[in-house]
């Protein structure tokens, strides 16, 4: 099937000043690379600082003004120029974001779903909307400062699935949320993708990601190190880079065994392998060449030596 | 509502404290001063012919000597009567003179107070939107110039171009000089105004201005409006949906703070166009040592200006939708 999304050797780079008027560029992505099918969720998983959110910024072409953007981005099968991109965000490419501060504080929440418009069958749809959410018909008449944080997320939700996408973006939506809450969350966006969307969901959390996603795709220091299906996540075995192997056994159920170091900030990226100053199997060459992103065993991975079982 | 009225008289309580403050300290502050009551009542050359005995009289009829605590509590009784004594230089009671003085004072400075404001939060609204481009920075240079530029000198200059050079409008005063008062038509209060009100609201607009910038380009780089620009809606229905929303609240406050600035600029603007207004009355009070008059002058605009203050706080527990809920949610 055609991807509805398909995004190619995406950077993003931002212009900065920094001692006076010496100028600089800072790259942030660095040839990302993911494609979602209809129906499908990807997860983005990624730690604070490797670049998620501005994936999502650059889809929507609301990146800040001192940033540059490379690589191409195709929207089902066509390039996603900003002319097309103002045509179709908010009604085909949805964003759902964070949280309530997202929100106009000082509009309620019902005009704020329904973008302003009054008309009788927006106004009714809206209600339609927070009722699949569980939310009860006076959330129309709150201001966002009224609502409970769980209530929040739904009406972000609410705001995008008011048009029809195809396209939602998903960007870290569960932060705050108590485990149960959490998955009811998770639980809608799986719910958009069964009825055809697809969903890109940006998150932090691989323990969550995995109970919707069926695929994943790893960032480390703002490029993909690898793309996998949700299964491979069953055992390290099925895995390809040692930064997912990483992931894999931090998670508590796994052992709860973190990595020492830390992810290099944009700025000071290594020349070579990005994660080779933190790579168990770390070879010379891995600190001079910059591995590239390749297929292998069904999935993608940044590693020349993908695959090797850690002991 | 009783939270409402709770927060207002509780206000209205410090109002008086503040009062009070403000008028034991100017109280002290004139009894620290090297005038002489009984030099500045009687005139010099009259105290000069007097003999000891007259003196001692005069003073003890004045209370000279009685003790700092017992004369301001003795102002203070009659002042809780709205009876500050006499003007010294009027030669009549103080309340009138400023009743007259603020009469003639209040539509100019209504008229900048109002000219300021929805000229500021104009070009506020403007330069934030036009953040870094040319309208920006022109509007920018403007407030950092006037900002910079004290009132009298641009009343100075104003008066210079516009009455000077080209005698569009009069020198100075309320009315035509030499004329009666019932010939006086509004078209020569309005020309003789003018100048005055224009030179207050271009001294407030750059304070306004600059602050609504500051409050514009906080929205525009918020969360809410970035949400907006990916929900497809366009720059110009964000700044009239979103942004103005959001600047109201900080407008209110400045609108309402910039009370004090107004009358402060109003006492400079005042003495250069020689405008029989309060700000006048006080400079003059002040360099004739009408102490009544001065003291008076200080605790009314003290009290105006605190109303101002006053009613933004009222304000804004009616416009804003988390003080207005908010607190009837928790009481």
């Amino acid at each position: 099937m055609e991807p509805i999304l398909d995004v190619e050797g995406l950077s993003i780079s931002f212009r900065q000043y920094d001692r006076g008027a010496h100028q600089r560029t800072l790259p942030v992505i660095h040839d990302l690379s993911l494609s979602i099918a209809p129906g499908q969720v990807v997860a983005v998983v990624g730690s604070s600082g490797s670049g998620k959110s501005l994936l999502a910024h650059a889809l929507l072409d609301i990146l800040p003004a001192n940033s540059a953007r490379e690589g191409v981005i195709r929207y089902r099968g066509e390039p996603l120029t900003p002319a097309r991109t103002a045509a179709l965000r908010g009604t085909e490419i949805v964003l759902v974001p964070q949280g309530v501060t997202y929100l106009d504080p000082l509009m309620k929440v019902g005009p704020q779903i329904c973008k302003g418009r009054r008309e009788g069958r927006v106004r009714e749809a809206c209600r339609a909307v927070l009722a699949r959410y569980g939310l009860p018909p006076d959330t129309e008449e709150r201001y966002p400062f009224e609502l409970s944080g769980g209530m929040a997320r739904r009406v972000l939700i609410s705001t995008a699935v008011m048009e029809s996408p195809r396209l939602v973006i998903a960007d870290e939506p569960t932060p705050g949320l108590d485990a149960r809450a959490a998955g009811r969350i998770l639980g809608h966006f799986r719910e958009l993708a069964d009825g055809g969307a697809g969903v890109l969901l940006i998150t932090h959390d691989l323990e969550l990601a995995l109970t919707i996603a069926d695929r994943v795709a790893v960032l480390y220091a703002g490029e993909t190190v690898e793309e996998a299906a949700a299964a491979d996540f069953t055992t390290p075995g099925g895995l390809r880079h040692p930064y997912t192997r990483a992931l894999w056994a931090a998670l508590p159920q796994n052992g709860f065994r973190p990595i020492p170091g830390s992810q290099p900030a944009p700025g000071e990226i290594p020349t070579g392998c990005r994660f080779a100053p933190r790579c168990p199997r770390c070879r010379g060459d891995c600190q001079e060449t910059h591995p590239a992103y390749r297929s292998f065993r069904g999935g993608m991975v940044r590693c020349d030596f993908p695959g090797e079982v850690m002991e | 509502m009783k939270h409402r009225l709770q927060f207002a008289g509780k206000k209205l309580l410090r109002m008086a404290l503040l009062l009070l403050g403000v008028s034991l300290v100017a109280f002290l502050l004139m009894s620290l001063s090297p005038l002489d009551p009984l030099q500045t009542n009687m005139g010099q050359a009259a105290l000069g012919s007097m003999s000891e005995e007259q003196i001692q009289r005069l003073e003890e009829y004045w209370g000279v000597n009685e003790p700092l605590p017992q004369r301001y509590l003795g102002w203070l009784s009659d002042a809780l009567r709205l009876d500050f004594g006499t003007s010294l230089l009027y030669r009549q009671p103080v309340m009138e003179v400023i009743g007259q003085r603020l009469a003639s004072s209040l539509g100019l400075m209504v008229t900048a107070w109002v000219l300021s404001g929805v000229l500021g939060v104009t070009l506020g609204l403007l330069a934030g939107a036009t953040r870094g481009r040319l309208p920006d920075r022109l509007i920018r240079g403007y407030c950092l110039v006037i900002s910079s530029t004290p009132a009298f000198w641009l009343a100075l200059l104003l008066l210079m171009i516009f009455s000077v050079w080209l005698g569009w409008l009069p020198i100075g005063l309320a009315v035509p000089i030499g004329m009666e008062a019932s010939q006086v038509t509004w078209q020569d209060l309005l020309s003789h105004a003018i100048l005055p009100a224009v030179t207050l609201s271009i001294t407030g607009v750059a304070n306004i201005a600059l602050h609504t910038r500051e409050k514009v380009v906080d929205v525009l780089d918020s969360d809410y409006v970035l949400f907006a620009r990916a929900r497809g809606e366009s720059g110009r229905a964000i700044l009239l949906r979103h942004g103005l929303r959001n600047i109201l609240l900080p407008a209110i406050t400045l609108q309402f703070t910039s009370i004090s600035e107004i009358i402060g600029g109003s006492v400079l603007v005042e003495q250069v166009f020689s405008y029989p207004g309060l700000g006048q009355a006080a400079v003059t009070a002040g360099l004739g040592s009408d102490l009544p008059l001065l003291l008076g002058i200080t605790v009314v605009t003290a009290a105006i200006v605190f109303l101002g203050s006053l009613s933004a706080d009222l304000l804004y527990g009616a416009v804003d939708p988390r003080i207005r809920r908010g607190v009837a949610r928790h009481s």
